[in-house]
């Protein structure tokens, strides 16, 4: 690799704020027409990386290389002039003006400047990076979208034809157009030979657009690689830093009578289901979209009736033909969409964990306002659930934090058995350990878990057993030493040479 | 389960940030209430100036009575739309009931009787509305809409379509229409009953809690073992019950059963008053307190016109563009995208 290709190299990095280390020994290369993701946990040091590079802070030590040359930043207009842009999460933009002049500010040429010029420059910059669909030259700011806001921002960096961009987890406000949109400005920036850096806890995004990953963690950097050399666990290995077994936070706990037995169970979604649960054991249930997972677990939630066979809860045959019924036996059930089935956004912390148990804080049919508030605290110290209050809309919080209430309702209902359909779908790396720990710990209090994922390597490292479901049948059980990721894909297919 | 914590520490922890207290004033009564209330306070103001008479206390009291009525069923609208639904018939609810009170006053001579009898038709015709959204799975608002046109032609029927009875003289309607307990009118008086009532219910009570759940999102509510059927027919037919009372507050004021004028365009009026006082139609959100502010608002503003002359038909155009423009002002705060026909 020659080295002039390199557009950009930063070494050994760091940035202290007081007692705090934000960033050490930090190195980064970014080539010219690759795009190098960053990847790494909330608080690893990836925007206080990026903000070194866009000049907003100085490094304590280290250097910055650009094409060879030492550079110093003192501030952001001299990253500008060396053709670097950083594109914020946030973008700020001026509602009163157009996104012409939004994307032009700072260079619009004095007083009196030709209004009708810009905007047709605008439009071509539009058309040439394809956003001229989603943008309207002359629309003002305020009408923007978060999406249409996001896209303005891109625009800004992009007109100005920088050597090097950063972008800084650019899909978090975008829909899927709008993204295709973005993957396909990042290619042209490519094909121009700009070095793109890109910030992104999404794996798959990394996967798509990536020729290299940066990994930092905990300030630190940890290593740099190919995408074509690794991996989504090798990947979750270096952010997190501990063995993949720490982090499901999974060690055997002893198991119990048996809490939950499927006999021949069936209904107009799944067929013929044997299955058991004991006391302590957390137990997977995967297959592919449309296996039949989610519907089994709202049978036995009662949202769909069983028609056939037999549901036993810890020994006594039960009747589910309605959620409640199930509530009383013991289950509760976190669904697959948190957001659709589960959660009041534009209710409190405190109302939705409380709702399934508020007659038991009600005197006669009046809920007693401090039990009540006594028990979204406690379960959101105990489930470390991050809100300014437990007054908080769930709508304002972040998914992990969202899910979390999820749990918090179900586990003040005391349940012995536990449905949790996708628990960490769309949740940030840490916030899953989080809820692998929660899990763990409530199989070690005799609580029986079911977990239903699409991530074979969550299943594999969650659960003690493993049912594997296709064509709304069991098609096998794994116990968790025998299982691997192709056991698992070929039962789900239905393939019976396995 | 031992209370230690289930989640392992992470280097973020959870800010604390102190507000000023103004803030908390403005979060606590709600921006829509404080602008509801500046608006009250102008539109007095502008109508106090023009015309001094509006200040008059056989004015305030035309202003109390319309508030009374109207504020009944926007009370009682404002539940059925926190719980998800709409209830287009609780104007012909009204009138059937208020022509049945006065015919049954007129049969037994007996005001209790006539009350009574009115609010048990009320309970059915709301049973009826619960039962065919439930039953039937028809959407609230076609189903009654059709209950709407139907009530109405059954209290058409029943009176021959003229006013019914006579109650002028018997001392219990006339102390419903001019009484006053504490120099307050009896009308404003069975409002205030209600609307606290129903404040008490949907604020403190497990049933208000479980409304909002089924309004904010009928699955979560139902998997979390709410029987979201017996809350529809509950709360449709404490609305009919609660229409019944002002059927029986038309008949004490008009001084005789009222099929159909009594109540014309009253379900318009108790929607747009629910609307504006920050119930979202979709469900899940709002408070008596807002309603109230808004019949109060309402009731000034018809009453204002009608003082300054203006034409009844500009005062209907100015009711439709407050009910456009608070279900627009809805619409923007809850920021959704919108995409196709809203809805």
């Amino acid at each position: 690799m020659s080295q002039e290709s390199i557009a950009l190299r930063a070494a050994g990095i760091s940035k202290n704020f007081g007692p705090v280390h934000a960033l050490r020994g930090v190195e980064v290369e970014l080539r010219s027409g690759e795009v190098t993701a960053l990847m790494g946990e909330n608080g690893a040091g990836k925007s206080t990386l990026l903000k070194i590079l866009n000049g907003d802070y100085r490094p304590d030590g280290g250097s910055l290389e650009i094409d060879g040359r030492p550079v110093e930043f003192s501030d952001p207009s001299d990253a500008r002039r060396a053709g670097l842009r950083v594109i914020a999460q946030e973008p700020e933009i001026i509602a009163a003006v157009s996104v012409a002049e939004n994307i032009f500010v700072g260079d619009l040429g004095g007083v009196g400047f030709n209004r009708r010029a810009l905007i047709e420059r605008t439009r071509t910059e539009l058309r040439r990076w394809g956003f001229d669909r989603a943008l309207r030259a002359d629309a003002l700011g305020s009408d923007l979208s978060p999406a249409q806001r996001q896209l303005v921002e891109i625009m800004r960096a992009v007109v100005s034809r920088p050597r090097i961009i950063c972008f800084d987890e650019p899909t978090s406000s975008l829909g899927d157009e709008e993204v295709a949109l973005l993957f396909s400005l990042i290619r042209q920036l490519q094909d121009d030979g700009v070095a793109v850096a890109y910030v992104s806890h999404r794996m798959a995004e990394i996967f798509q657009l990536a020729d290299r990953i940066t990994v930092l963690r905990d300030g630190a950097f940890v290593g740099t690689k190919r995408v074509s050399e690794t991996d989504h666990d090798d990947l979750v290995r270096m952010m997190v830093g501990r063995d993949l077994e720490k982090f499901f936070h999974r060690d055997r706990a002893a198991l119990g009578e048996t809490v939950l037995e499927l006999i021949g169970v069936g209904n107009e979604h799944v067929t013929d289901v044997d299955l058991t649960v004991r006391a302590g054991e957390v137990v997977g249930v995967a297959g592919l979209v449309g296996a039949g997972r989610s519907e089994l677990m709202k049978t036995i939630a009662g949202d769909y009736p069983a028609t056939a066979g037999r549901i036993v809860v810890s020994g006594e045959v039960r009747s589910i033909r309605q959620p409640s019924d199930s509530i009383r036996a013991g289950i509760g059930f976190a669904p697959e969409e948190r957001k659709a089935e589960a959660l009041l956004l534009q209710r409190s912390v405190r109302d939705n964990a409380a709702l399934v148990v508020l007659k038991s804080l009600a005197r006669w049919i009046f809920v007693r306002g401090r039990a009540e508030r006594a028990l979204a605290q406690e379960y959101i110290q105990r489930l470390r659930i991050r809100t300014p209050s437990s007054e908080q809309l769930v709508g304002n919080l972040s998914g992990g934090n969202q899910q979390k209430v999820v749990l918090a309702r179900w586990l003040a209902t005391k349940p012995r058995l536990l449905l949790l359909d996708e628990p960490t779908r769309g949740i940030d790396v840490g916030a899953k350990s989080e809820i692998y720990a929660i899990i763990d710990e409530l199989a070690h209090q005799g609580v029986a878990v079911i977990v239903v994922s699409s991530e074979l390597p969550e299943i594999l490292g969650v659960s003690d057993r493993i049912y594997v479901m296709a064509d709304g049948r069991i098609a096998g059980e794994l116990d968790r030493e025998d299982a691997t990721e192709e056991r698992i894909l070929a039962l789900a297919m239905n393939d019976i040479s396995a | 389960m031992s209370t230690a914590p289930l989640a392992p520490a992470r280097a973020d922890a959870p800010e604390t940030h102190t507000v000023s207290p103004a803030k908390r004033f403005v979060a606590t009564v709600g921006v829509q209430n404080i602008s509801l209330i500046i608006a009250i306070a102008l539109v007095v103001a502008v109508i106090g100036i023009q015309n001094p008479l509006f200040f008059t206390i056989a004015n305030l009291r035309v202003i109390g009575t319309a508030v009374a009525i109207v504020g009944l069923l926007a009370v009682v609208q404002t539940i059925v739309i926190i719980l998800g639904a709409l209830d287009i018939s609780v104007g012909s609810i009204a009138g059937l009931t208020s022509v049945t009170s006065a015919m049954l006053f007129t049969a037994t001579s007996s005001a209790l009787v006539g009350v009574v009898g009115a609010v048990a038709i009320g309970v059915v015709c709301g049973l009826v509305n619960g039962c065919i959204i439930v039953f039937g799975r028809v959407n609230p608002v076609i189903a009654t809409l059709a209950t709407l046109a139907a009530f109405k032609g059954v209290a058409q029927l029943i009176s021959d379509g003229r006013a019914q009875g006579y109650t002028g003289a018997d001392p219990f309607f006339v102390f419903l229409a001019r009484g006053a307990v504490l120099g307050v009118p009896t009308l404003i008086w069975v409002l205030v009953i209600v609307a606290v009532v129903a404040h008490l219910v949907l604020r403190y009570t497990t049933i208000g809690r479980n409304i909002y759940a089924v309004g904010g999102n009928n699955i979560a509510a139902r998997l979390a073992g709410i029987n979201i059927n017996r809350y529809i027919i509950g709360v449709y037919m404490v609305t009919g019950a609660v229409a019944a009372i002002a059927g029986v507050l038309i008949t004490a004021r008009t001084g005789s059963g009222q099929p159909i004028s009594g109540s014309e365009g009253l379900e318009l009026q108790a929607i747009t008053a629910a609307a504006l006082g920050g119930a979202a139609l979709k469900g899940g959100k709002g408070a008596i307190a807002g309603t109230i502010l808004a019949v109060i608002l309402l009731g000034v503003l018809t009453n204002g016109m009608t003082l300054l002359g203006v034409n009844t038909f500009w005062q209907n155009v100015a009711q439709g563009t407050l009910l456009v423009i608070a279900v627009v002002i809805q619409q923007l705060r809850s920021g959704e995208r919108r995409i196709g026909i809203p809805g």
